[in-house]
């Protein structure tokens, strides 16, 4: 527990080490600005990318039948099993200057967004797909026997019942996707006010020597993680009420 | 009806295959078409086989201390109830959540010159950042919720009447867990193993900052895929890669094997 909690204690005290005003200016630097506008806005777009497709693919997963499934089911766990920065260096080898499919996407914006896509794809997939395993078919019978078409019947009958998986799965995503840096030290070029991440900034920070300016953040990134820890489990919490009344 | 189907199966196929599929196929390709033979003498260099063994021993020391700590914190949870426990479930989840930079940066500043155990350390000539210690350190850190995480829902499931059973029968606590808890969570604690395993084999952005990076001494094999690449010596990079994504694809196959029946379709 102390390997957890000392360090966190360590970060929180540095950051107000030098007042609240310090606190205000470094985490108001344009720099600082910058980067963390970039990392919530381009992490935000990947988690929400990720509900849909990772939707889509637990639906095909559990729902359809075809040759090499459960190879398809196994592949999804790569980005938990591959190192980050080997994901990178891939991914900058098939969508950088000499990419075979002739998509230049390298140390810009798009890059970044491709990096983060890699990482949360597991989340949405593993969150939705148990919950779709266990839903009763019958229901969903009984309201297309009584007319409802196909995608009324995912609106009104599937959909309420695998939302809080895809939050959930959503809210991990981001969290996951908002501190990464292995993925996309390389491939984004880490330029800054273009391409730099919050995660970037504070490690450049804190090899120019400027550790109140890399606390602040660092803070800051603390403080969206507890935010979604308490926003899963209040989810899940919400889930299971729903279950038991 | 069924071009529906076809059209989601194309959507979710075609998604996985462009974003992860072709291009570690097309590394794979790349590599052994055009230099294998420089891949194989980029990981002979000394200063790469260091890294691997340093990654190694981070391995080994944090995988089990990782998997008692998460057998124990998840029984704790489960079966016991104390105060804080609120609390202890958050900080064992809480490296889930947190950018692997933030954890790097709080061990420095903890352990660093000017951190709270910096002069301490310094005074009793005891060298952690920069160094190994460090290095474990954070690798324990980011690896801590794997096994507990897995292990949790499995107690809760098996419930505890079998426990109760062998307690009525006279047994002790330590004979009630290893003959009867260990056997029926066994599944759950490999497959948190092996996530811990690739989780620790992976990290890269708290060892960044913690270990320094220096060449043949604190450098790990992801640290060195990095340091390659900036020095434009792709051979070593991709050498370095590949042997990482051939653990990861290894590790893809135990957890597919490993993995609960239930969560499978």
């Amino acid at each position: 527990m102390l390997i957890v909690a000392l360090p966190i204690a360590a970060l929180v005290w540095q950051s107000k080490h030098d007042g609240w005003s310090r606190f205000w200016t470094d985490i108001t630097s344009q720099e600082a600005v910058a980067a963390l506008k970039l990392t919530l806005a381009v992490s935000a777009l990947a988690a929400l990318a990720n509900a849909v497709l990772g939707t889509i693919t637990a639906w095909v997963l559990v729902r359809d039948d075809f040759r090499g499934k459960s190879l398809v089911n196994a592949v999804i766990d790569l980005p938990f099993a591959l190192p980050t920065i080997v994901a990178g260096l891939v991914l900058l080898t098939f969508y950088g200057p000499n990419s075979p499919v002739g998509i230049h996407a390298a140390f810009t914006r798009y890059a970044l967004f491709l990096a983060l896509l890699f990482v949360t794809l597991p989340f949405v997939v593993r969150t939705v797909q148990p919950v779709l395993i266990e839903l009763d078919r019958d229901m969903e019978e009984a309201a297309r026997s009584l007319g409802a078409g196909e995608f009324a019947v995912f609106r009104r009958i599937v959909l309420p019942n695998i939302l809080p998986g895809i939050l959930s799965g959503v809210t991990m995503a981001f969290a996951r996707a908002v501190g990464e840096i292995g993925a996309v030290v390389l491939i984004t070029g880490n330029i800054p006010y273009k391409t730099e991440v919050a995660s970037v900034y504070i490690f450049n920070q804190i090899e120019s020597n400027n550790p109140t300016g890399a606390a602040a953040v660092a803070v800051l990134l603390l403080t969206i993680s507890f935010l979604v820890l308490l926003g899963v489990g209040g989810i899940r919490r919400l889930a299971t009420r729903h279950e038991r009344a | 009806m069924n071009a529906r189907k076809l059209v989601l199966r194309f959507v979710a196929v075609g998604y996985l295959a462009a974003i992860l599929v072709a291009p570690l196929v097309f590394v794979f390709y790349r590599t052994f078409a055009h230099d294998s033979s420089s891949v194989w003498s980029a990981l002979r260099d000394p200063d790469t086989i260091h890294a691997f063994k340093v990654t190694l021993i981070a391995v080994a020391i944090a995988v089990p201390l990782n998997t008692i700590f998460g057998v124990v914190c998840a029984l704790a949870i489960v079966r016991r109830r104390f105060p804080g426990k609120g609390i202890v479930n958050a900080f064992v989840d809480l490296p889930l959540a947190l950018s692997p930079v933030v954890v790097g940066f709080s061990l420095y500043l903890l352990y660093g010159r000017l951190g709270w155990f910096g002069h301490w350390l310094l005074a009793h000539g005891i060298q952690i950042l920069f160094a190994l210690p460090a290095i474990v350190l954070a690798t324990i850190f980011v690896s801590v919720p794997f096994v507990a995480r897995e292990v949790i829902p499995t107690l809760r499931e098996i419930g505890d009447e079998q426990e109760q059973a062998s307690y009525t029968l006279g047994a002790s606590s330590w004979q009630t867990f290893w003959r009867v808890t260990l056997p029926s969570i066994r599944w759950a604690v490999i497959y948190g193993v092996v996530l811990t395993t690739a989780r620790c084999l992976g990290e890269y952005g708290a060892v960044a900052i913690v270990s320094g990076s220096i060449q043949g001494k604190t450098e790990t094999a992801t640290l060195r895929v990095q340091e390659e690449y900036e020095n434009l010596n792709f051979a070593g990079a991709y050498g370095i890669s590949l042997m990482l994504a051939l653990i990861a694809i290894f590790v893809l196959v135990l957890m597919t094997t490993l993995r609960p029946k239930e969560a499978t379709a």
